[in-house]
């Protein structure tokens, strides 16, 4: 008797070490990628990040060197717009949804953003398309711009939602029983006591659309030379990565792991960042 | 006469903050005016959302409504893509998405499950939070650059694999093993999506772990179980839903998918005759036509995809938000 369960719990000690070092081995075999990703845009970009890659356009086919600064003011304008509209509506419907919790409208809002947060990016980029660049009769900056704002408002719901509840009810009791109006005490007390969070979380939507190129293809479309305007065509850091990476010129490959070093290293910055600064608190 | 004192209460609630401050403190009108015309903005805001999100059903159904009174529901069962003759069925994007996304869950479950447990339940916590931080990292690298390295690392190495394969004896002469070694195809299209819905499996997993009440546990602990008897009687059977959900939850994501497997499946619009064989999914297809489309029904087709596509994604998050919150309400996801 002794005998059998004294190999039984053998038995069941080497499974017990078996599965830690199965679980050990998958999570190494998780991490992996991750470096060989890093290690690889590292060793093939670093070295075209000069001067000129911050400063200049690509250089014909055939020729060396340039860069791909209208790509990066493309990338920043093409964001600028998509916060705009990321910050005015995520932001207006997270005070709403966190404020107002019966308000009729909440809970359709509420579900909508939810839904919008797992639609294909690409999805949005049809829709966009559809409505915004047919209506203008051509590709645009703006069209870019608000395919990434609509990616970037349910995210930014949900931040200001989580913060604003975080905030304690006694803050806002406070500011009402001295007799402020309740959007005052919104827009005063309470959003001035969650702005950190709500720009974090902002930052991260940026972050996000940031390296997206599925939803610019055909809105923002990418260009060669400079943008002449809102209105036109631009280039995109995401845009270059894609064309550039397919492309059979070697000088356009460097250009794109240069771009995808950058850009990588920009959303790990900002991410790593922000993530910090909101421990902290 | 009634317009002008009605501007005027508006004008006091809404007051510049320095001027209008006593005249508010007194007059309830005032107050009551400021407050609803804040609630107003953002009832217009939110009503926008739900603006947004009805134009998505309605632009894609009115720019894909060609496609569908043209082929009908035989839309999605026909396999001939030849824009050339005008003919579009999107069964072969069917299929590859749905063979990338289920070989991707197949392989990035287990792996996302072993981390999820790893960073909960074994690792020391000097090690559990930067392990977790450097899963959720793998969600930060965006689609392209994971395509890109795909490319010129992941393509170049599953031909190798390919070719080797294909001079073995024995498994080289299996049919679906038989397709020219491009090293682009539908295997590289599932590893790559592998990297990238582990992050989101692990993550929910993670926090449905952590849930688990310590009672469960400690159970277990007091029948004299080992810590794999523990998690596997006590804590996996407890968490199962909320895993399930997140499992789910990747699975939309990679449904739609596009950049990165853009760039390593092939573009073929053949139904896949291999396991390492070009082809293409709903999101790929997309991405790689709609811009050189020719004809309002090539363009048509490729709305209509997109619909299908949306509609897919929409059931798909509203099964795991279900899932996630029956275990967790709020909080995770």
């Amino acid at each position: 008797m002794t005998g059998v369960s004294a190999r039984n719990r053998g038995r069941r000690r080497v499974a017990d070490a078996a599965v830690a070092l199965l679980i050990a081995l998958g999570t190494l075999v998780v991490l992996v990628p991750l470096f060989l990703v890093l290690w690889y845009l590292i060793s093939s970009g670093i070295s075209s990040i000069d001067w000129a890659f911050f400063t200049q356009l690509p250089a014909p086919v055939g020729r060396e060197g340039g860069g791909v600064a209208h790509a990066i003011v493309g990338s920043l304008q093409l964001v600028g717009i998509a916060s705009v509209i990321g910050i005015i509506l995520g932001v207006g419907s997270g005070i709403l949804v966190a404020e107002y919790p019966r308000n009729p409208i909440v809970a359709p809002v509420r579900l909508m953003s939810d839904v919008l947060v797992g639609v294909p990016a690409i999805v949005t980029g049809l829709v966009v398309y559809g409505a915004v660049v047919v209506a203008m009769g051509r590709f645009s900056a703006l069209a870019g711009g608000i395919a990434l704002g609509l990616i970037m408002i349910p995210y930014v719901v949900r931040a200001t939602d989580e913060v604003l509840q975080l905030v304690p009810q006694s803050v806002r009791e406070a500011g009402l029983a001295l007799g402020l109006a309740r959007w005052r005490v919104t827009l005063f007390i309470v959003l001035p006591a969650a702005v950190n969070g709500i720009a974090t979380g902002v930052l991260l939507a940026v972050a996000r659309v940031a390296g997206e190129a599925a939803p610019l293809l055909f809105t923002a479309f990418g260009n060669q030379f400079w943008s002449r305007g809102i209105d036109q065509p631009t280039a995109a850091l995401p845009l270059v990565i894609y064309s550039y990476s397919i492309a059979p010129y070697p000088e356009w490959h460097r250009l794109a792991s240069a771009s995808s070093l950058v850009l990588v290293a920009l959303i790990l910055v900002t991410t790593l960042l922000t993530r910090l600064v909101f421990r902290k608190r | 006469m009634n317009r002008i004192t009605g501007t005027d209460g508006v004008a006091t609630g809404a007051g510049s903050p320095g001027g209008g401050r006593p005249l508010e403190r007194r007059g309830g009108k005032g107050f009551a005016a400021g407050d609803n015309i804040f609630l107003g903005v953002l009832v217009i805001i939110g009503a926008l959302i739900l603006v947004v999100a009805g134009a998505y059903l309605v632009v894609l159904y009115q720019r894909g409504e060609l496609a569908l009174s043209t082929f009908g529901l035989g839309f999605l069962v026909s396999s001939d893509w030849n824009p050339v003759r005008g003919e579009f069925g999107a069964l072969p994007f069917l299929v590859g998405t749905l063979l990338t996304s289920l070989g991707a869950l197949i392989l990035a479950v287990p792996l996302a499950l072993a981390s999820a447990l790893f960073v909960t339940e074994y690792a020391p916590r000097w090690l559990a939070g930067p392990v977790s931080y450097l899963v959720e990292l793998l969600a930060a690298i965006p689609s392209v650059v994971y395509g890109m390295w795909g490319i010129f690392v992941l393509v170049p190495f599953v031909r190798q694999i390919h070719l080797a394969l294909l001079t073995t004896p024995g498994i080289g002469e299996l049919a679906f093993i038989r397709t020219p070694p491009s090293g682009l195809g539908l295997f590289t299209a599932i590893l790559i999506l592998t990297v990238m819905i582990i992050p989101f499996t692990a993550s929910v997993a993670r926090d449905v772990i952590t849930l688990v009440p310590a009672e469960q546990r400690e159970a277990a602990y007091a029948l004299g179980a080992t810590k794999w008897e523990v998690l596997r009687t006590a804590v996996l059977p407890y968490a199962r839903a909320g895993i399930m959900g997140g499992v789910i939850l990747s699975l939309g994501r990679a449904l739609g998918e596009t950049m990165a497997v853009t760039m390593v499946i092939g573009n073929r619009t053949d139904l896949p005759d291999g396991l390492f064989a070009p082809t293409a999914t709903m999101a790929s297809i997309i991405a790689n036509e709609f811009a050189e489309a020719v004809g309002n029904l090539h363009v048509s087709s490729l709305m209509l995809i997109g619909l299908v596509l949306f509609l897919l994604s929409i059931v798909i998050n509203l099964l795991a938000r279900w899932l996630i919150g029956r275990l967790a309400p709020r909080s995770v996801a």
